[in-house]
């Protein structure tokens, strides 16, 4: 019998380990089902009992990418065969493609506009965070409370200065003002979260690397923001996943050439009766992202790496 | 390598006083040894130098030229921290090479790959030049440090207790390998250490602080012979200096408060009787814990010394130090 404190016993890993795969299961069961039902087809997506198995098809995906419209029968048979598979999928159903939908742009500038205020909040953080943690700033506490102070409500309480704001400034439905937008909020998330991993950085790193010969911005450069790859990572993500899911300032503030996903998925719906799987491939889709970007950075969510190479 | 000047140089922590209107001058290829206690300003000492820390008055300048408003890169300084300050994201190689990419050296590849290799063989770590920093023992993390600053030709080579981290035996090994970089490359070195033996065995020259303050500066010998109080005597010699009242013996009586014996300034067999209250044989020479009128006395005599714990023995004061009642040394005819 072991009783050493770092090392589960084998007992102890298994429930562990069931413990993990059974909250894993609980919070990625609705995923799989959007996944699942955004191949299906529509009279499988409202079946009952509800659908398994069932036979794949990309009906979904067509319905999210075009605008379609009825034909009769004897119309139908007039037109020549089908180039591709959309099309025919469109035809089993009565209808021809009338042309590509919205889904794709307001796509584009839900990543335009995710992205472009992330990274945004990130660079502005990164550099507020960096003076806070290393400079004298007259006031520093109370300014750095201030920022926080901006999180102390829901963000759309402000919503009706906002738009007033926004329509006199001429930034309702532009990218700019969305970008802008997201950012003020994020900012403040980032500024403290990236405090406190610069915080965490030893100052002897920069001090080396100002002896070695090199100016502060190189040493911040070289150095620190190397060392906050991990804290600009996970901020990163948390700034992206407000951006990109923010709802209600989108419906509010975009309607045309600045609509994000968010509030044209659901405008879906209206499109000839209840189209389940093309909402369900519109929110599969808008999930992506967020993931691979999620994935992609997640070697630098391990902490760790850092550990032990000053002595403390 | 250079001269470094300090004139009237003083820094204080808010209300708190680290460096004191000192003066120094660090000759061309000399090496100064700082010695004081914790919180006697050596560190303060160097990272003013190195523009770590801005001066509140006060001069320093490096070969004539007055670098007071110059940062650290402009100033051509190398530094080994206390605390061995890798950067953890990049390999032993990178580390070492890291100063001499800098934008001000600018080192062709070529040249930083013989560089870094023959510094790694010097500090024993080529086998580790492909690991990461944060891969090394402690002992190779702090001979990495010193390779940092080796690769360079700075100046001026600061630091900062660089050894105290190491086991006795690398510890011995980077003593000789600085001081062999001190004679073959005419290098100019100012040392922080509390170590005894780094100091005299490496020091051309020994400064000593106290609160701050430049108390003494010399050679070790003169610090160790001749130090002008009672502060700066204790600060060399293992095991510490005997500071007794003078009148414990009758020969060192006069204006004297106290007198200063360093353990291997006694004769035997004459003078006062003191009891024997514990004997270390170390070898190559006796320590003898010695206890005379309630006043605790360490000395040495030679290897099998016949004194047993429980047993008296005479001893008798040879070329004591007298100081005064403030502790400063006194010399010459006013004894």
């Amino acid at each position: 019998m072991s009783y050493s404190v770092t090392e589960p016993s084998s007992r102890q890993k298994w429930i562990a380990g069931a413990l993990v795969i059974l909250y894993a299961l609980i919070t990625m069961a609705p995923l799989v089902w959007i996944m699942m039902t955004s191949f299906k087809t529509p009279p499988d997506s409202i079946s009952y009992p509800p659908k398994v198995f069932y036979q794949p098809s990309l009906e979904g995906y067509v319905n999210l990418f075009t605008t379609r419209t009825r034909v009769s029968p004897e119309r139908l048979a007039e037109l020549p065969p089908p180039t591709n598979f959309a099309e025919e999928i469109v035809r089993n159903r009565d209808m021809v493609i009338a042309g590509p939908s919205k889904f794709g742009g307001r796509f584009l500038n839900s990543v335009i506009i995710g992205f472009g205020s992330t990274f945004l909040s990130i660079f502005l953080g990164t550099l507020a965070a960096y003076a806070f943690s290393r400079f004298k700033i007259p006031l520093a506490d109370d300014l750095l409370f201030f920022i926080l102070s901006t999180r102390m409500m829901p963000p759309i309480a402000v919503a009706i200065p906002i738009f007033l704001m926004y329509r006199k400034l001429g930034l309702t439905d532009t990218h700019l003002g969305m970008i802008l937008l997201y950012t003020a909020v994020n900012i403040s998330l980032a500024v403290w979260l990236l405090k406190g991993f610069i915080d965490e950085i030893p100052r002897e790193y920069e001090e080396a690397a100002l002896i070695d010969g090199y100016t502060r911005f190189q040493a911040f450069y070289k150095v620190v923001l190397p060392q906050a790859a991990t804290g600009i990572a996970s901020t990163a993500i948390f700034c992206l996943i407000f951006a990109w899911n923010e709802y209600a300032f989108a419906v509010l503030l975009t309607s045309g050439t600045a609509q994000t996903a968010p509030p044209f998925i659901p405008t879906i719906i209206g499109v000839g009766g209840l189209d389940w799987p093309a909402i369900a491939a519109g929110a599969t889709l808008f999930l992506l992202p967020v993931m691979i970007f999620t994935v992609m950075l997640r070697k630098h969510l391990l902490r760790g790496i850092t550990f032990g190479a000053v002595r403390k | 390598m250079a001269e470094v000047t300090l004139q009237n140089l003083s820094k204080s922590f808010g209300k708190e006083s680290a460096v004191i209107d000192m003066n120094m001058t660090i000759d061309h290829g000399s090496f100064v040894v700082l010695l004081g206690p914790t919180g006697a300003g050596k560190t303060t000492t160097l990272r003013l130098i190195s523009g770590l820390e801005k001066m509140d008055t006060g001069t320093i300048s490096i070969d004539g030229r007055v670098v007071n408003n110059e940062i650290p890169a402009q100033r051509d300084v190398a530094m080994v921290f206390q605390q061995y300050s890798l950067y953890p994201h990049l390999s032993v190689r990178d580390n070492l090479a890291f100063p001499l990419r800098s934008p001000i050296l600018k080192t062709a590849q070529a040249d930083i790959d013989k560089k870094v290799n023959e510094v790694a063989e010097i500090l024993q770590i080529s086998a580790k030049l492909d690991n990461r920093a944060t891969e090394l023992s402690g002992g190779e993390m702090q001979r990495v440090s010193i390779g940092r600053a080796l690769v360079r030709d700075p100046a001026i080579y600061l630091m900062d207790e660089p050894l105290s981290s190491l086991d006795a035996r690398l510890r011995a090994d980077l003593r000789i390998e600085l001081k062999r970089t001190h004679s073959d490359l005419g290098a100019t070195l100012l040392y922080v250490t509390h170590d005894q033996i780094e100091a005299m065995t490496m020091a051309t020259h020994v400064g000593v602080l106290q609160e701050g303050r430049l108390v003494q500066f010399g050679s070790p010998r003169d610090i160790y012979e001749s130090p002008n109080s009672i502060y700066v005597a204790s600060r060399l010699g293992l095991p510490r200096i005997n500071i007794l009242p003078a009148d414990l013996f009758p020969t060192t009586r006069g204006a004297a408060h106290n007198i200063g014996l360093r353990p291997e300034h006694f004769v035997y067999g004459e003078g006062e009787t003191a009891s024997v209250k514990r004997v270390e044989h170390l070898g190559d020479q006796t320590r003898l814990h010695l206890d005379l009128s309630g006043h605790a006395i360490t000395a040495l005599s030679p290897a099998g010394d016949p004194h047993a714990a429980g047993s008296t023995v005479k001893i008798q004061p040879v070329n004591p130090l007298y100081f005064d009642k403030s502790g400063d040394r006194i010399v010459g005819r006013s004894i």
